[in-house]
């Protein structure tokens, strides 16, 4: 939103836009409207950063406001200050300081719903003892008109000192001018009244404060009162005595948790205030209410949710498909356009075979994952990610999980990279973990080609009963990958992550139309990770792979090649000739990259690959699938000497003709099952090992994950192909 | 009776809250405190979990916490 007084300014200050001189924490509940605000308030002048060390971002924009300029910082929504998840936690850490690099705010702006004030009130009691300059941003006033709740800001004001409150419409701007004043001289601001709610914690909090000596502020002594395991209540209890502390406990609290006695006191007041400031008037039930509410019972809900995904799935897979031809075309439109312009050599190769295939590869997947981000986001958004998590929790109870873990684990189906993204909302970080192991064992899109080629080329065209067997072999293979990513949530659950059970208590939000322009926003920062954390890693491993298929190059055989062709010109003519020149081409393409180092590589894997009935040429193939698993089926083609651009039927005809030494087939039914399976549960896709890496800011779990899914996919290959070439 | 105990569309008013089992503190938080009136508004397949209705703030709670807490139902207008 442009300021219209922004056109009178002072012709030296135009162009120059004014640093900030104080940063706001922008914090409330979750689902208050408080990015939509943040988003008003900062227009397009943000910035995403990161916070040292951890995985959320950091989103800030700076505000012009009048005669200064502030550092608005959006923080996750949280209904108290002590964090139960991940983001949670980040957003608290922030506004209470302890954040590296990441200097506490000099003022808060408090974003309240109105139409949820009790939580909403609740957290501000208890940011109101950090004691630093506060404004309220009172959203959804219209909403809650709507609803028939009244509100009186005279009242409020009243019971929170004469705290200043502005009632605002984000999505309308309406109030916004008053909310900006208010903020323009936020850090000269007083600090809040002390918060009526616990006069005996903040009794005994003043006072420990001054037995400490200065060395703690008063809301770090309320936290460590609160929360023994902190880093604060040691501090508190190295001054002031562990026993004394424990005393001190024990009568504010009794025997229970200091956060239940701490919700007992605060909401007592809370609804004390809201019996006086809040009137519900009683409603006539709206229009379509009850068609929504029948909606809303557990199997309609239900039969629902199946079909939202089920829009997912087809919007991923068959509006993306246009785009990814598009992006296919282009690249090797864009390849063979520079071969023809460079001389063929090692310098085209790696322009064409390698940069370009390299970022054909990051960004061929780019119309997938976004419309897959674009729909969680829409999802989480307008509050439905929530009611799926909730209709669906029964289900992933069973493998120790709880309902949040759904949407990840669907959306690994299309692509395991937006969906370990997505499981940032699990509060315990073990279930988080759990989730994102899970994750990449779903029948992502990238798994197809493989399964497309392998069942096309050995499974039997026939029927079993009324169902074909192709079509049931694949079903199995989505099996495996569900069998496979819930049987290790169980396992990892009950050993390494063992812990205890998830609680799924959480507020759903009602449904809501999303913002346009907060989708977008969060669109693009998604995309921008993938394409850089994701995305340079697949560019460098693909670059990487290029080089070991490339090189060495030797003489003698390019001195075949081009005997072989000048006999070929001799021989043929017309159609003929360019048919044999595409044979020799495709032969000295096969010979070269034997020759190469992936193909010796090949060679001395093979032993370790013989017992799965590998022979060398698979085995070259699965290691250039390393960094993407669908480059499996172009480096098969080339080393099948049918070229990499080949038809699928000409390559299967290739691979079923494809012999040991000794003349046995490779491609047998055990061994294409084996492959399959290893296909199904290995780990080849170096983007999800990024983003793994990314999430849980360790290299310990994308280690572990590979090496794991590795040793599964090749146990169960191996006991397929020797089983089954044993009773065969 | 606790809070398992409550019918769709039943309104009740806690009583008692054992904030000392696990999860417990985290509804408190969320505001399901003693002498607080909450409606059972829907449920998954199965009834497990519930859908609360708390100060017009829905709230999902499964069968494990909702033990958890003691209530007395108190006449429905729904």
């Amino acid at each position: 939103m442009t300021e219209p007084s922004t056109v009178y300014v002072p012709l030296e200050q135009i162009g120059i836009r004014r640093r900030a001189s104080a940063s706001v924490a922008v914090i409330g509940n979750p689902n208050s409207g408080k990015s939509t605000l943040f988003n008003r308030l900062t227009g397009l002048r943000q910035t995403t950063g990161n916070y040292p060390g951890v995985t959320v971002e950091k989103h800030s924009g700076i505000a012009q406001l009048g005669s200064s300029a502030l550092e608005l910082v959006d923080l996750p929504g949280i209904y108290c200050l002590g964090g139960f998840s991940t983001d949670e936690r980040i957003a608290v850490d922030v506004i209470l300081g302890r954040m590296d690099e990441t200097p506490p705010p000099d003022g808060l702006l408090v974003v309240l719903d109105a139409t949820h004030l009790y939580q909403g009130l609740y957290l501000l009691q208890q940011l109101m003892e950090m004691q630093v300059p506060t404004v309220v941003a009172l959203t959804m006033t219209d909403v809650a008109t709507a609803n028939g709740i009244d509100i009186s800001i005279e009242v409020l004001q009243r019971h929170l000192g004469g705290l200043h409150i502005c009632p605002v419409v984000a999505t309308s701007g309406r109030g916004l001018e008053d909310l900006r004043a208010a903020l323009e001289h936020i850090a000269q601001a007083q600090a809040p009244a002390i918060p009526e709610s616990w006069p005996e914690l903040s009794k005994t909090a003043d006072q420990l404060m001054q037995e400490a000596g200065g060395v703690l502020q008063r809301i770090d002594v309320i936290q460590a009162l609160i929360h023994p395991d902190s880093k604060r209540a040691a501090i508190l209890e190295k001054h002031i005595g562990a026993a004394g502390i424990a005393a001190v406990r024990a009568s504010l609290f009794g025997d229970e948790p200091p956060q239940a006695a701490e919700a007992r006191h605060r909401y007592l007041w809370v609804r004390e205030v809201l019996r006086e400031a809040q009137t519900q008037a009683p409603l006539l039930e709206r229009f379509g209410a009850k068609t929504l509410r029948w909606f809303n019972r557990p199997w309609p809900a239900t039969l629902m949710f199946f079909a939202v995904m089920a829009l997912v799935f087809q919007a991923v897979f068959s509006w993306a498909t246009p785009l990814m031809d598009v992006i296919d075309a282009g690249a090797s439109g864009l390849a063979s356009w520079i071969a023809g312009l460079l001389p063929a050599g090692a310098f085209a190769s790696f322009l064409t075979d390698g940069v370009i295939a390299g970022v054909g590869s990051v960004i061929v997947f780019l119309p997938q994952i976004l419309i897959l981000f674009l729909f969680i986001i829409v999802l989480e958004d307008s509050g439905y990610l929530a009611r799926a998590a909730f209709l669906m929790d029964r289900v992933m109870r069973g493998v120790g999980l709880s309902g949040q873990s759904v949407i990840p684990m669907l959306s690994s189906f299309a692509c395991a990279v937006p969906a370990i993204m997505a499981t940032r909302v699990i509060p315990n970080r073990r279930d988080r973990i759990a989730t994102i192991l899970a994750a990449p064992f779903m029948t992502c899109s990238a798994r197809l080609p493989v399964y497309a080629l392998l069942i096309a080329a050995f499974v039997p065209d026939r029927s079993v009963g009324w169902l074909n067997l192709q079509g049931l072999v694949l079903l199995g293979l989505y099996l495996l990958g569900i069998v496979g990513g819930l049987g290790t949530a169980w396992l990892m659950k009950r050993s390494a992550l063992r812990g205890p059970k998830p609680h799924f208590a959480l507020a759903l939000p009602e449904f809501r139309w999303p913002n346009p322009q907060t989708v977008l926003i969060k669109l693009w920062d998604r995309a921008r990770i993938f394409l850089r954390r994701a995305g340079t890693v697949i560019f460098v491993v693909a670059i990487l792979v290029w080089g070991l298929a490339y090189f060495p190059r030797s003489a003698p055989l390019q001195t075949d090649y081009e005997v072989a062709v000048t006999q070929a010109q001799a021989a043929w003519s017309g159609a003929a000739l360019e048919a044999e020149l595409q044979r020799i081409e495709n032969e000295a393409a096969a010979t070269r990259l034997q020759q190469s180092y992936l193909g010796r590589a090949g060679h001395l894997v093979e032993p370790l690959f013989r017992p799965l009935g590998w022979d060398w040429r698979v085995s070259a193939a699965v290691i250039a699938g390393f960094p993407a698993r669908e480059v499996v089926v172009a480096v098969m083609g080339t080393i099948y000497a049918v070229g990499e651009e080949a038809e699928e039927a000409s390559l299967a005809g290739k691979l079923r003709s494809a012999t040991w030494p000794d003349g046995r087939p490779i491609f047998t039914l055990p061994m294409v099952l084996g492959l399959l399976l290893f296909y199904a549960w290995c780990l080849q896709c170096a983007a999800t090992i990024a983003v793994i890496r990314r999430e849980t800011n360790s290299w310990r779990w994308p280690i572990f994950a590979w090496s794991y899914m590795t040793a599964i996919g090749y146990s169960g290959a191996f006991l397929i192909y020797q089983l089954g070439t044993a009773y065969a | 009776m606790t809070l398992t105990d409550l019918r769709p569309g039943q309104q009740a008013r806690i009583d008692k809250v054992d904030a000392r089992q696990p999860g417990v503190v985290r509804l408190m938080v969320l505001g399901m405190i003693e002498g607080v009136e909450v409606r059972h508004a829907n449920s998954a397949i199965g009834g497990d979990p519930m859908e609360l209705s708390v100060y017009g703030t829905a709230i999902s709670v499964r069968r494990q916490q909702a033990e958890c807490f003691r209530i007395t139902p108190l006449a429905s207008n729904d």
